[in-house]
């Protein structure tokens, strides 16, 4: 039970690992989901005392509005974490996907097919990070830094240095209504609805428990029945369709596209889905976690611009919530370690 | 409480481990001529020396930054923050030559490598004492150092006039032919290497990411070895920083930017397996040299720029690809030397 | 077992909010409060104005001192600025700006757009809710949703053109030359790019080769730059209308000065960085035009936009403070209404030591 899932090394044989470790783990997240609780709570009171109107309706669409494609982004890359890969490529599928869209838009296809064609060149590169990853077992986190590079790279061999507008105002509204009847926005609703899925499959579905039975211990869940390779492959697949989605909805939102849009917001992915309590090395972690994070991310961000923080300040205190939100889980394991050490020593 | 630590007597297998290793380097290089021929034949100022200097300065920052990576990367952690080091050092060494211009240059680079050793020694201290995920600590870290920069920078720039010439020379001038920069990267490369092979703490690095339990067990100290990468890391990416300042005369908050996924990417290309437990900082050196002469000679044969990318992602992809058959060949020698003895 | 995590708990929470509340105080002192629109005279601009100006990034060192003249125009004026955008140069990093405006009530927005099209919604909905728009430097193209004036810094087209005359002039109207531009999006480098191409049809014997991108960033630039001498070996001259790509370019010549035999170099550069260069023969002309100025003469356009003074119909004027007046100039092509700051200035050897940006 002390075991640190930190230290874990694959190889490492005791009984009733699933079992016991599941527990521990979903003890270990409510605590960490309760901390992020705590901390919305209290950004949300530090952004209505910089301006009135932080917590209106309006300003809840604007933060849904500037997450919504990042939250997309982040349930795919959630789940992958969790089985112990990562994908780096999901900022440039965003932008390969819009840029698919606009130039096929701007030679005339209608919108629907070129946003459908969209959809199937994220399904292709997920495909080609899922081969590679599962098929091939190449290392994930070097494989998606290639494909990171290689759609960006084909997005600006496809769009550079040209900008594609004139979208539909009947999708492009996305940018500036929100859903009708509330006030949320379309983008920060699909995730809604997305994250309720992930949530059920993560947690109640037998394929969140073969996802975290592969993260904590592969070669068991191997044995165990699980076909790890074709649900990592399929869970790439479906990170690029997803990216593929959010770089849609990107589009529409700001009603243009560039090769270089997202550039960049991987880090940010990868940094919310981690303060949202899953752990790199996979086995832990829940959708509500990430979901909180987002909203942590979203609200801080926009009350720290609201009171006019320098970006530059911002991006420091995001580093520091990241790192905090792993020393801490980490930090009373040290501290014992530490203490033990010395009480040995002396 | 001491534990004896035995050396393996070198046997028939770690030889052919070796030469299939140096096979690796050696096909970098030939590489590096394959690309370098063939651009040529395309168009002949490339074989200039002219453009072999810039290949080589080209490269020198990645190539340095690269012999620091491969050592925690070696480890199995990875050091995310370099390229934040990069602008940071480089933007506060042209600062304190603006305020303070008697600096003596050595000054200059002391600053610069002890800021990015500091920088290293709390990457290193968060991941071997909290036991932090390195990929977490150097990505905070990256946010962090990123920041500070964009603090201190405040909007400003530091202009050519601020720089004293004795600094610029390192970025430009040549010795004998052989740029300055490309003298300096060889130096480390060689001396890192030397150390990786032939010191006790080097071997370890490759004995901790092989096997952190087994290496344990040895009696190797993983968190002291594993702070060593990460200041060595640090310590090199401030020399690179000092170094960008000299190249380009002038820093603003862009320093560096994006820096660490390309010394990933020349790393992983250059043989390191991302895993840990194997790779030379001779291959990285050589890797960086290789994306670099490829990118040069893109736009040498005037394909398109927009092409570099691209280009660049399939190579890594194909590099991986590589490396992996490679070391599925090497565990299939190793088993059937072994024979039934298998302790994988 | 379960104290611990009872207190872990605790920690993490009131880490958090430490830090928050840390962040709070720290901020404080920079916290914006807003009041817009106070009592005015019919004719005269309003006081108690707020303007958001929204750069390109917080950091490039052109549009910092384009923000310092915004923010001496509005004291002039009694009212205020509020500087605000994001580190990276994209559309998204600067509309959470955007709706901080929108949320403090400001009176106008001044924006150099990072793309343009990406900001028009955003701004769409400021300008909904009453505010201004006025955009510099980098021009948005967003038609009539919004309408908004543009601050020329000089004549787009008299960028162009003069930047391959005095190009010219230098390397005899003959010979290959190439473009060392910023980012391959942005607006105003393209504007400006098309009316070289333009110009170039009047010089037969000059050829532009092609054009590469340093993405206003000082490594990128130098690479690219290095690629294009080794590609073109018999290059003649380079116009780098970006001050980063400029800069860079002169710190290579400077640097490796047997080039300097065949090639010119000019372009659009800061007096600041370009002096040494300047001085020691490096570079010969440059031009550019005040910064300041550029963002002293917005404030005054959206603060008399916002008080209506000023109006976008072609042909009224305004007054540009200390600058003099100004008169809105006709929509042409993706540009809307707009005002010329003036002509650019041409620096060498003989006036670059009078200007201190």
């Amino acid at each position: 039970m002390t075991s640190d899932v930190a230290t874990r090394t694959p190889g490492s044989r005791s009984d009733n690992v699933d079992g016991r470790r599941g527990r521990a783990a979903l003890r270990g997240l409510l605590r960490w989901e309760t901390a992020l609780a705590g901390v919305l709570i209290a950004t949300l009171i530090f952004g209505s005392s910089t301006s009135s109107t932080f917590l209106s309706s309006t300003n809840l669409f604007y933060i849904g509005l500037n997450m919504g494609e990042i939250a997309i982004m982040a349930l795919p890359l959630t789940l992958i974490i969790i089985t112990g890969e990562i994908d780096l490529s999901v900022a440039s599928m965003l932008g390969l996907s819009g840029t698919v869209m606009g130039v096929l838009f701007s030679h005339g296809w209608p919108v629907w097919l070129a946003m459908a064609a969209a959809l199937v060149v994220g399904a292709l590169g997920g495909t080609l990070n899922g081969v590679l990853v599962a098929k091939l077992g190449l290392p994930s986190i070097a494989v998606t830094i290639g494909t990171l590079t290689l759609f960006r790279g084909i997005a600006e061999i496809l769009l550079a240095p040209r900008t594609i507008t004139g979208f539909p105002p009947s999708l492009t509204k996305i940018g500036v209504a929100p859903v009708p009847g509330t006030q949320v926005a379309y983008s920060a609703a699909i995730f809604l609805i997305l994250a309720v899925i992930a949530g059920i499959v993560l947690h109640a579905a037998p394929l969140g428990r073969a996802l975290v039975a592969i993260g904590l211990q592969r070669e068991a869940a191997q044995f165990a029945g699980i076909r790890v390779n074709r649900i990592k492959f399929w869970l790439f697949v479906l990170s690029g369709v997803m990216c593929a989605f959010a770089g849609i909805l990107f589009t529409l939102k700001n009603a243009s596209v560039s090769y270089d849009a997202g550039t960049g917001l991987e880090l940010n992915v990868v940094a919310i889905v981690l303060f949202g309590g899953v752990s790199i090395f996979g086995g832990r972690g829940t959708v509500v976690g990430v979901v909180l994070s987002v909203a942590i991310v979203g609200c801080l961000t926009q009350a720290l611009t609201q009171r006019n923080v320098q970006p530059e300040v911002q991006n420091i205190i995001l580093g520091v919530l990241l790192l905090i939100s792993v020393v801490i889980p980490n930090g009373g394991e040290a501290i014992r370690r530490i203490r033990d050490r010395a009480r040995r020593r002396a | 409480m001491s534990t004896a630590v035995i050396t393996p007597t070198p046997t028939a297998r770690p030889r052919r481990l070796e030469s299939l290793l140096r096979a690796r380097e050696l096909g970098i290089a030939l590489a590096i001529i394959v690309v370098f021929g063939l651009t040529t034949l395309n168009n002949h100022a490339f074989a200039h020396a002219s453009s072999i200097q810039q290949l080589l300065t080209g490269a020198a920052l990645i190539a340095l930054l690269g012999v620091g990576e491969t050592m925690v990367i070696v480890t199995r952690n990875v050091d995310l923050s370099v390229g934040s080091v990069v602008g940071l050092s480089a933007y506060i060494v042209g600062d304190l030559f603006k305020h303070h211009h008697q600096m003596p240059v050595v000054a200059g680079f002391a600053v610069a490598i002890g800021l990015g050793a500091a920088i290293g020694a709390i990457n290193g201290l968060v991941t071997t004492v909290a036991r932090v995920p390195s990929l977490v600590v150097t990505l905070a870290m990256l946010y962090i150092v990123r920041g500070i920069d964009g603090v201190i920078v405040n909007g400003t720039t530091i202009d050519p006039g601020s720089i004293p010439q004795a600094f610029i020379t390192f970025g430009y001038r040549s010795l004998l032919g052989i740029p300055w920069l490309a003298i300096i990267v060889a130096v480390v490369v060689a001396a890192a290497g030397y150390a990786m092979r032939s010191f006790r703490w080097g071997r370890d690095l490759y004995a901790i990411g092989s096997n952190p339990d087994a290496a344990a067990l040895a009696g190797i100290p993983s968190g002291r070895r594993v702070f060593t990468a990460f200041l060595v890391s640090g310590a090199l990416a401030g020399l690179a920083g000092a170094l960008f300042l000299a190249i380009h005369a002038q820093v603003d908050v862009t320093g560096g930017i994006g820096y660490e996924l390309s010394v990933i990417a020349a790393v992983v290309v250059g043989g390191v397996a991302i895993f840990g437990g194997s790779g030379t900082v001779l291959g990285a050196a050589l890797g960086a040299l290789l994306l670099n002469t490829i990118n040069q000679a893109l736009v040498a044969t005037k394909i398109s720029s927009f092409w570099n990318e691209a280009i660049a992602g399939a190579l890594l992809l194909a590099a991986i690809a590589f490396d992996r058959w490679l070391s599925l060949r090497v565990a299939r020698n190793l088993r059937s030397a072994e024979g039934a003895h298998r302790d994988l | 077992m379960h104290r611990l995590w009872t207190a872990r708990r605790t920690v993490t929470a009131a880490l958090a909010a430490t830090l928050l509340g840390t962040v709070a105080a720290a901020c404080g002192s920079s916290g914006t409060t807003s009041s817009s629109g106070a009592s005015a005279t019919a004719s005269s601009v309003k006081k108690g104005l707020t303007v958001y100006y929204i750069p390109k990034d917080t950091q490039n060192p052109y549009e910092v001192i384009a923000d310092q003249g915004g923010q001496t125009a509005l004291k002039e004026l009694g009212g205020k600025v509020v500087v605000s955008s994001g580190t990276a140069d994209t559309a998204a990093a600067q509309i959470p700006s955007i709706q901080a405006a929108i949320q403090a009530h400001a009176s106008a927005i001044v924006i150099a757009g990072n793309d343009p099209s990406a900001l028009c919604p955003s701004l769409n909905q400021a300008a909904a809710a009453g505010i201004k728009i006025v955009a510099f430097d980098s021009d948005v193209n967003c038609g009539t949703s919004p309408s908004h004036l543009f601050i020329n810094q000089a004549n787009t087209q008299q960028i162009g053109t003069s930047e391959v005359d005095l190009l010219a002039k230098e390397i005899g109207s003959k010979g290959q030359i190439a473009i060392l531009s910023a980012a391959a999006s942005a607006t105003n480098q393209n504007a400006w790019i098309v009316y070289m191409k333009q110009e170039l049809k009047k010089y037969p014997n000059m050829k532009l080769v092609t054009t590469v991108y340093g993405n206003d960033d000082p490594a990128t630039s130098l690479t690219v730059l290095q690629g294009l001498l080794s590609a073109y070996p018999n290059l003649r001259g380079i116009i780098s209308p970006t001050t980063v790509g400029i800069s860079t370019a002169a710190q290579y010549l400077d640097t490796h000065k047997s080039l300097l035999t065949h090639l010119t170099l000019t372009g659009l550069g800061l007096p600041s960085q370009m002096k040494t260069y300047v001085h020691d023969g490096t570079v010969k002309q440059f031009e550019l035009w005040n910064p300041n100025n550029l963002g002293y003469l917005a404030g005054y356009a959206a603060a008399g936009l916002a008080s209506g003074t000023t109006s976008l119909t072609t042909g009224s004027t305004f007054k540009g403070g200390k600058l003099g007046t100004y008169t809105v100039l006709a929509p042409a092509g993706a540009t809307g209404p707009s005002v010329v700051l003036g002509p650019p200035t041409v620096f060498d050897v003989s006036n670059i030591d009078q200007f201190k940006f």
